[in-house]
């Protein structure tokens, strides 16, 4: 759940830079080339900005940069039952790079973050539905959206085990209504992916709704009214107002969701459980970091294998903020 | 995992070391165990467990202690089992092991050669603790090169659990303890054949994440074993082994049981819980799940059936171990040599929690409830129970058994391919402990 302590931070520096709240979000998030008058005026401003980052970077040395330097290095040993680290160079990545988990583990990975995407569009209409002037109890539904994101994944999983359960769950007794024998969704392999899927991109999608009505709030009305003055339709003001500039917020909301794919345990833990037969075809890359690391004990390994998490996210959320210049409008 | 949560689940080597007397005195520094604290000691203790079905007679157990030694605090660290070992594992990496906590026989070999665990020889040698009073099977589990470990807190084997209404709806006669695998195999196809418009199974058992109650004892009962008596080979490629697993695999098969699918997503225990299967191969860890059972007058316990070779069933029991690097090492001896005593595991039984390791008193268990029959799982004790399996990386071998097993008994592939690519896999993993 950390993501929703940093999201709102970030989301405001991404969804409306333009109002340049702090300058530390806009040089983050804001393209590089138009930051040259933030950089003139560091020179300005001498030391004072770095002892004022100074206790957030110390968090982030402490807490991040430091441990991503040690799992590098642990990466490349082998460890003892209780401790004491054997150097063994890159024995753990030759391993890795023949271990045929690792291919069906980073498939699924991207499957599911694929499909957990597939939230934003939704998100997109139910955020401009609840936008929509006139309409009543909208505060409710908002909560009621959220809900799922900032309940327990535990406790999620648990109420959609019940649902997914093969022999006596709602779902599959649902289906024989309409002459359909359902599977055991859960622990049958390809289809506990899909239940899994869902069950994320049902507890994404109030997040997704919470940053995009934010942005659609963030719209100047003068726009809209100038559009129908000139006497653009509805869906034309949708298109060419609402969708151009709600992108800030879409592709803030593009890089969490996807950061969050790529991190797919807990629910994937809670929902199929030890001892499940379909694990093995299901695991994500995170989970095969846990069984490698808290199961068979191998945390050398299981360091490899984080520093190969990283890199892939690494690598896709550069390549999103690259491509974000040719969709995302700042306005 | 439900089976590895109850009380004393896995392992229970035996007669692995029968050479070697329990708790001989130390010669070697590693076996100068401390000796108990006098009664005004004060101090505070933390105690692992991972049962919560046990937690109101531990909380008995430490009240009563607290008249003996009253200086003495003792907090309870309470740790579902799919954590617990983890969580261990990083406190031992750590130093900072609970003063007194739960062990199992796949662990105990592990923590006793890393050091992590205090050796009993200052209590034995004090007098405050008789091994003699708990199975030999037990001792000898919690005994690593000569020097004992842990004090038995309760045992387990395996029984044929049953649902008398639903063998008398598909008019079954009901088991009997002379059943062999035939008659075992007809009553379940029979019942599942009959009973299948309710949705009810001839037999259920864990296969997809531990052996104890299923190919554990099944491959005993065939003549085969899981690992060699010194505990360097692997078993699962004799035959007999085998043809203990194919037992499951042909059940699942032929529709007996539901599939590894249906037992996972709605497990074993409750399958037989709720009267939807007509049989369960469990523990006497059962009995405290089963008493609350709204079905619990229907069922009953036999032993095991008799396989193509003999009779059979696996028996482990959990111990009490103190920490080596516990800063409170007396009072935490004081502890344990009370959760030891006779007292204690006498309240622990008529409670009803776990089938209590002092000899003698075992009955208030059977008694706990009285119209399981459950003196079955003493009597296997007695007549017909085989050491768990285990050797110094237990870990590393379970973990194959469950990602291989599952594809045979799903008959996704044939036993016998499995059955070889595992004990290949599971000799690399002994070679190198």
């Amino acid at each position: 759940m950390t993501s929703v302590d940093r999201s709102p931070r970030a989301g405001d520096g991404l969804a409306s830079p333009a109002r340049g709240s702090t300058r530390r979000a806009a040089a983050r998030t804001g393209p590089p080339r138009k930051a040259p008058a933030g950089g003139a005026r560091r020179g300005h401003d001498g030391w004072w900005p770095v002892l004022f980052v100074l206790p957030t970077m110390f968090g982030v040395v402490l807490f991040y940069l430091w441990p991503i330097v040690q799992t590098g290095w642990f990466s490349f040993t082998e460890w003892g039952a209780f401790g004491g680290q054997t150097w063994v160079g890159t024995e753990n990545y030759v391993r890795l790079a023949s271990d045929p988990d690792l291919g069906t583990a980073i498939v699924n990975t991207l499957v599911y973050t694929g499909i957990v995407l597939l939230g934003i569009p939704i998100a997109m209409v139910v955020a401009s539905l609840l936008s929509r002037p006139g309409m009543r109890f909208t505060a409710f539904y908002r909560v009621l959206y959220f809900m799922p994101y900032v309940a327990m994944p535990t406790a999620v999983a648990m109420v959609w085990r019940l649902i997914f359960n093969g022999d006596f769950g709602v779902l599959n007794w649902a289906l024989g209504l309409v002459g359909v024998d359902g599977p055991a969704w859960t622990s049958t392999p390809g289809f506990a992916l899909v239940a899994v899927s869902i069950v994320g991109l049902w507890t994404s999608l109030g997040f997704a709704i919470i940053i995009l009505s934010a942005g659609l709030k963030n719209i100047p009305s003068e726009l809209f009214e100038a559009a129908s003055l000139d006497g653009a339709s509805p869906w034309r003001q949708f298109r060419s107002v609402t969708v151009p500039l709600l992108t800030p917020s879409v592709f803030f909301v593009t890089v969490i969701t996807v950061i969050n794919g790529f991190q797919l345990f807990d629910l994937l833990y809670a929902l199929m459980g030890q001892g499940n037969p379909a694990i093995q075809e299901t695991q994500s890359l995170v989970y095969l970091f846990y069984n490698e690391a808290f199961l068979r004990n191998d945390k050398g390994f299981a360091a490899a294998i984080a520093m190969v998490i990283l890199l892939i996210v690494g690598a896709v959320t550069l390549l999103q903020f690259r491509m974000q210049r040719r969709w995302v409008t700042y306005a | 995992m439900k089976h590895l949560l109850r009380s004393a689940s896995l392992a229970g080597v035996a007669a692995v070391a029968l050479t070697l007397s329990a708790c001989a005195g130390g010669d070697d520094a590693a076996e100068d165990g401390a000796a108990v604290a006098p009664t005004d000691a004060q101090a505070e203790l933390t105690y692992a467990i991972w049962d919560e079905n046990q937690k109101p007679a531990i909380d008995q157990n430490i009240k009563d202690f607290n008249e003996q030694y009253p200086d003495i605090k003792v907090t309870v660290d309470l740790t579902p089992y799919q954590q617990y070992f983890t969580k261990l594992q990083t406190q031992g990496e750590s130093r900072t092991l609970p003063d007194v906590f739960w062990m199992n026989g796949p662990n105990v070999q592990l923590y006793a050669a890393n050091d992590l665990l205090e050796p009993l020889t200052g209590l034995v040698e004090g007098g405050d603790l008789d091994p003699s009073k708990y199975p030999d099977a037990l001792n000898q589990l919690y005994t690593y090169e000569d020097a004992q470990y842990g004090v038995p807190k309760d045992f387990d084997t395996v029984a044929l659990w049953y649902n008398k209404a639903l063998f008398e709806q598909a008019g079954v006669d009901l088991p009997t303890d002379d059943w062999t695998w035939d008659d075992f195999n007809a009553a379940a196809g029979t019942i599942s054949d009959k009973l299948s418009d309710q949705g009810v199974y001839g037999v259920v058992t864990e296969l997809n994440s531990a052996g104890q109650s299923s190919y554990y004892d099944s491959i005993l009962q065939a003549g085969g074993h899981v690992i060699s008596e010194d505990g360097t080979t692997s078993g699962y490629d004799d035959p007999a082994s085998i043809e203990g697993l194919q037992l499951w695999a042909d059940l699942v098969a032929d529709g007996s049981a539901p599939t590894l699918e249906q037992m996972s997503d709605t497990k074993p225990n409750v399958w037989f819980n709720s009267g939807k299967a007509a049989m369960f191969w469990s523990g006497n860890w059962s009995v405290a799940e089963m008493k609350d059972s709204p079905n619990k007058d229907d069922f009953g316990t036999v032993r095991l059936p008799e396989g193509p070779e003999q009779r059979a069933t696996v028996i482990h029991g959990l111990a009490n171990v103190v920490a080596a690097d516990s800063e409170n090492k007396e009072a935490a001896n004081a502890f344990l040599a009370y959760l030891g005593s006779e007292e204690a595991q006498r309240t622990q039984a008529e409670m009803g929690v776990a089938n209590p390791a002092y000899t003698g008193t075992q009955q208030a268990f059977v008694d706990s409830v009285p119209s399981f029959g459950i003196d079955v799982f003493l009597e296997s004790a007695d007549e017909m129970s085989f050491p768990y399996p285990i050797s110094k990386n237990t870990a590393a071998w379970n973990a194959l058994e469950n990602e291989l097993l599952p594809q045979a008994f799903s008959g996704d592939r044939p036993v016998e391919e499995v059955a070889r690519e595992l004990a290949d896999a599971m000799n690399e993993e002994l070679a190198k402990e």
